[in-house]
């Protein structure tokens, strides 16, 4: 009954009129900024509900639609079949570039919603232009999914069943995978309303920095958590034990990191100490913008991609002229008002606010980097007629050393104190560490036979050194008696964890790296009996089976994973086959100890009617693999530290208000 | 000019450098549209150069072998397509090369495909070579440069390729080829 | 130079890691070494019908060919410069995942030190004006100014 309600009708209605509603979201609350007009600035939350309602139900339409099988919908029919399983029928809504554009529009209205109700202190106007810049985003991103790409079209008439999904993307890791991603882009349009809006008041504060800040972190998050599952996914998937490759897609989402981490630093400053405010300005707008820019890129058809969206030079055209809407935009009011901005606080260039402008350098360069390697070969190709390419062995070369000086500053920077610091005394511990960084550089020299290897197993540790110095600095230890310690400790602000953790979650992503760089790998063609030796383990192939899954055919070998005689773990590789796309995945089998993993892929068979069938396995040893993720997710807890601490410190401020605004 | 106008041109510069990149992209877009950008575009340095060297395989009787040779020594402009009997595009291209075939000689080299499996195709498609070879390892079609099959090349005399096209013959495909013979 | 272009050759051996895209051990070289090298030259080369695949992390036949070749010609005794040169030779540029460096890919490979250098240019020239000259007044200071000048 409901879900005879709830039609790809209304949903295509309702999309309707969450596009409406966003319009109104955009434009009444600045005409109401214009005319003084209270009631209609008032309205901005209200509409922010409305639009993000309807988008809901429309979203839920689809979902429906998916469930029920309506291969009407052109959508479902493309994307779907009856005997796909439950979980990627819901999760297949947003694997396609329709259902994609929906969830984007989704989640910026949900970010509409977030905010104002989470902004109640802040100053009513910027509240309500913030509110109506992200209304306005989701305006242009709305009609394009309406008139370009439409989830809720029909056709008629409506075939029995559907196309299918592609098999590569029914998977868990893929389903979730997307939803956060896109969570992570969108949720720098936030920062990018806070810096239109303070544009348009004219005025950037060290209040305005304070309450952008948990908005960067909280859609740097969500982009990092993007990342690293995405990282993992091919990891695991496409079943060749590389973990990054320099696609294009991949690049798209680490430009936006890169920036996004940038303006991470640069928000602390501008609430600290109001500086780096027109920069901070512009890297929120730039950040969107490239967060904007590689959606466009990867939809376009201009670059050359593994993970193709259906391109389509025509979609390609509206994005392109939202993004110049957008971006464009924006950085026409940039031009305008920041030269009014003014200069606040003077500060010397050895001091954490020196610190962070180098950070800014380097991460800004690192993105530069990445954005010119990906676009240099069709920007070429377009002047001169050149092909060229730009892979993976081209950013190992350009990336990988700023990347390492990066981590180098990262080590100390944090000690810097804010306005200056004396080099004097950084000197004693950072010699200190340096020595213990050198030793480390040459033993680990001497196990890994490599130069670079050993540098960045020195830089790693040189990191959480580091860390570990200023905890000690700042606990006086062995300075003061045992109790004091822990007194200080106490003392300690949640946001200096959350800071050098997040530092060392980099320090174990490149200790994963490293250990990655040491893999080993057999590639053998076998029959049923045999024990291979890896890496110390003894890989037994037991059997191979055969069975059926929802909408696959399995070939399943079943391994034996010995270590000195004394069975660990069973590993089941498997091959996949989907009939309807023809097409055969292979599903990797992974043990992990969280200190190396076991990797195992079953590869072809031959004879296999013969009385002896042999059978290809590819095993990998690869050390330290899941430590890449690991430092992904222990940087991520370094920011919802940061949230949490941002969160209570509010509380507190806004106790403390009361308590001195209340009559003694 | 005062210094907030100054100020104000300078922080224009991201503008500036936007509005360029948006430029830039417009343009490929549409040129991607017209076909004339296409970012799998492979340019061959044998364009313009003598042919590799090679022999090829015989198909069976009734075809007539050649190798690199003989077509140095050709006085007229010949079409050599790569194709094979297992790829679909190859049939799709297989009228239009029919209908090209009483204009200009053309010469198929089958890549890495089976005897029979080339008879059969041929048969039953039609066959418009004149001489037909086959390149059995893939090693002939690397060494002209190919990436997929159907390819096609224009040699002019004195064995040298002028013309390159790397993706199934059309009618555009055929006119620019045919005012190079011309 | 020769130190650059060790410390490059570190570089290049370092991420490098080995082959995926192998479906069958009769396509790996008996010799480990020659297989080594075999695996480093195929990741520099760019599977042709793929999208941004090395050949040797491709499934896809013409990569199968061509890791084949290269692998002829390792055992053949050539160098890695060569084979690459053999490679460029038939598929040109687009061939090599990481350009040569020439004319037009010079602004591609300086970039990394183009635009450090034009961050840290900008900084230290904000950072001057900065210290030096405190901006002039804007309208709404001006006025206040003159209005607090006027309350004295």
């Amino acid at each position: 009954m409901i879900s005879n309600f709830l039609s790809p009708e209304l949903g295509h209605f309702t999309l309707a009129l969450a596009c409406c509603l966003a319009g109104a979201q955009f434009i009444l609350p600045l005409l109401g900024n214009q005319k003084n007009d209270f009631h209609l600035m008032n309205l901005a939350a209200p509409l922010a509900w409305g639009h993000f309602f309807s988008l809901m139900i429309a979203f839920v339409c689809l979902i429906i639609a998916a469930l029920n099988d309506d291969f009407s919908v052109q959508n479902i029919l493309q994307n779907s079949a009856t005997d796909k399983p439950l979980l990627y029928k819901i999760t297949g809504i947003w694997g396609n570039h329709e259902g994609s554009i929906l969830l984007w529009s989704f989640i910026l209205s949900f970010f509409g919603i977030l905010f104002s109700s989470f902004s109640h202190r802040l100053s009513f106007s910027l509240r309500t232009k913030i509110i109506a810049i992200l209304g306005g985003c989701a305006t242009g991103f709305e009609i394009f999914c309406l008139i370009t790409s439409n989830p809720f079209l029909r056709i008629w008439p409506a075939p029995m069943e559907g196309q299918g999904m592609n098999p590569l993307l029914q998977d868990p890791g893929l389903a979730f995978h997307p939803p956060i991603l896109y969570t992570g882009y969108v949720g720098f349009s936030v920062p990018f309303a806070f810096a239109v809006a303070g544009l348009m008041e004219k005025n950037i504060d060290s209040a305005w920095g304070c309450w952008l800040r948990p908005w960067v972190i909280l859609a740097w998050i969500f982009l990092t958590a993007g990342i690293t599952i995405g990282s993992w996914w091919s990891y695991y998937v496409l079943g060749w034990g590389g973990y990054w490759f320099w696609d294009p897609v991949e690049n798209a989402a680490l430009i936006p990191w890169l920036t996004g981490t940038a303006l991470l630093h640069s928000t602390l400053i501008v609430e600290k100490r109001e500086a780096l405010k027109t920069w901070t300005v512009f890297l929120s707008i730039i950040t969107f913008s490239l967060a904007l820019c590689g959606t466009f890129l990867v939809r376009s058809g201009i670059l050359n991609s593994v993970h193709a969206f259906a391109s389509d030079p025509t979609r390609g055209i509206f994005i392109l002229v939202l993004l110049i809407i957008i971006c464009g935009g924006a950085l026409v009011l940039f031009a305008w008002q920041a030269p009014l901005l003014p200069f606040t606080a003077l500060f010397a260039p050895f001091s954490r606010e020196g610190s962070i402008i180098l950070n800014n350098i380097l991460f800004c360069s690192l993105a530069t980097i990445i954005f010119v390697g990906t676009l240099y070969p069709s920007v070429l190709q377009m002047i001169n007629g050149q092909t060229i390419s730009v892979g993976k062995p081209f950013f190992d070369k350009t990336f990988v050393p700023p990347a390492l000086i990066t981590i180098f500053f990262m080590a100390f920077a944090p000690w810097l104190a804010f306005k200056k610091t004396s080099l004097k005394k950084l000197i004693q511990p950072l010699s200190f560490m340096g020595i213990i960084t050198l030793v480390i550089i040459i033993i680990s020299f001497i196990y890994l036979h490599r130069f670079l290897p050993a540098l960045a197993t020195g830089l790693a540790f040189w990191v959480i050194m580091g860390a570990l110095t200023d905890f000690s600095s700042k606990l006086s230890l062995f300075k003061t008696s045992f109790k004091n310690n822990f007194h200080r400790m106490k003392n300690l602000s949640l946001s200096f964890y959350a800071t050098y953790i997040a530092h060392i979650g980099v320090a174990v992503i490149l200790l994963g790296i490293i250990g990655m760089a040491y893999s080993q790998q057999k590639i053998v063609e076998v029959p049923i009996g045999t024990t291979l030796h890896l890496a110390g383990y003894e890989w037994t192939l037991e059997a191979v089976q055969n069975h059926k899954g929802p909408n696959y055919l399995a070939t399943e070998a079943i391994l034996k994973i010995n270590y000195h005689h004394k069975t660990i773990c069973w590993m089941f590789p498997a091959r996949h086959f989907f009939p309807r796309q023809q097409q055969v995945i292979t599903n990797v089998a992974i043990h992990t100890n969280l200190i190396a993993d076991l990797y195992a892929v079953l590869g072809d068979s031959k004879n296999i009617n013969d009385t002896s069938p042999t059978y290809i396995l590819k095993l990998h040893y690869n050390p330290l693999a899941p430590w890449i993720w690991i430092g992904g997710f222990i940087m991520i807890l370094g920011g919802f530290l940061t949230l949490i601490d941002l969160y209570n410190h509010k509380i507190i401020k806004q106790n403390s208000k009361q308590n001195m605004e209340q009559p003694l | 000019m005062n210094s907030l106008t100054r100020r104000r041109l300078l922080w224009g510069l991201p503008l500036g450098i936007t509005v360029l990149a948006g430029g830039g992209f417009a343009k490929m877009l549409s040129s991607l549209r017209k076909g004339k950008f296409d970012p799998h575009k492979i340019d061959l340095p044998n364009l313009n150069k003598t042919i590799p060297n090679f022999t090829l395989e015989a198909v069976s009787s009734p075809y007539k072998n050649f190798n690199s040779s003989i077509l140095k020594q050709q006085t007229k402009p010949v079409l050599i397509n790569f194709f094979a009997s297992w790829c679909l595009p190859c049939i799709s291209e297989m009228p239009i090369l029919k209908q090209l075939a009483s204009q200009l000689s053309i010469w198929g080299i089958a890549y890495k495909d089976k005897i029979n499996m080339i008879d059969l195709f041929l048969k039953h498609h039609g066959n418009p070579y004149q001489f037909l070879g086959q390149d059995n390892q893939g090693n002939i079609g690397i060494d002209w440069g190919i990436s997929g099959i159907p390819e096609n090349f224009l040699i002019i005399p004195g064995g040298i390729i002028r013309w390159h096209y790397a993706k199934p013959l059309d009618y555009t495909a055929i006119s620019s080829l045919l005012s190079l013979v011309r | 130079m020769r130190l650059i272009s060790f410390v490059f050759l570190l570089l290049i051996s370092f991420f490098s890691i080995a082959a995926y895209g192998l479906n069958s051990p009769n396509e790996l070289l008996p010799n480990a070494q020659q297989e080594k090298r075999a695996e480093q030259i195929g990741a520099q080369l760019r599977c042709l019908v793929c999208q941004n695949e090395s050949i040797e992390d491709s499934n896809a036949e013409l990569a199968k060919d061509l890791r084949k070749v290269v692998r002829q010609h390792i055992q053949a005794g050539e160098s890695d410069k060569q084979i690459i040169q053999w490679m460029v030779d038939r598929y040109g540029n687009f061939i090599r995942l990481s350009p040569p460096f020439n004319f037009t890919t010079a602004l591609l490979w300086l970039m990394p030190f183009l635009a450090f250098i034009i961050g840290c240019l900008s900084a230290f020239t904000t950072f001057r004006k900065m210290q030096k000259e405190p901006l002039p007044l804007n309208e709404n200071e001006k006025k206040r100014l003159e209005k607090l000048m006027k309350e004295s």
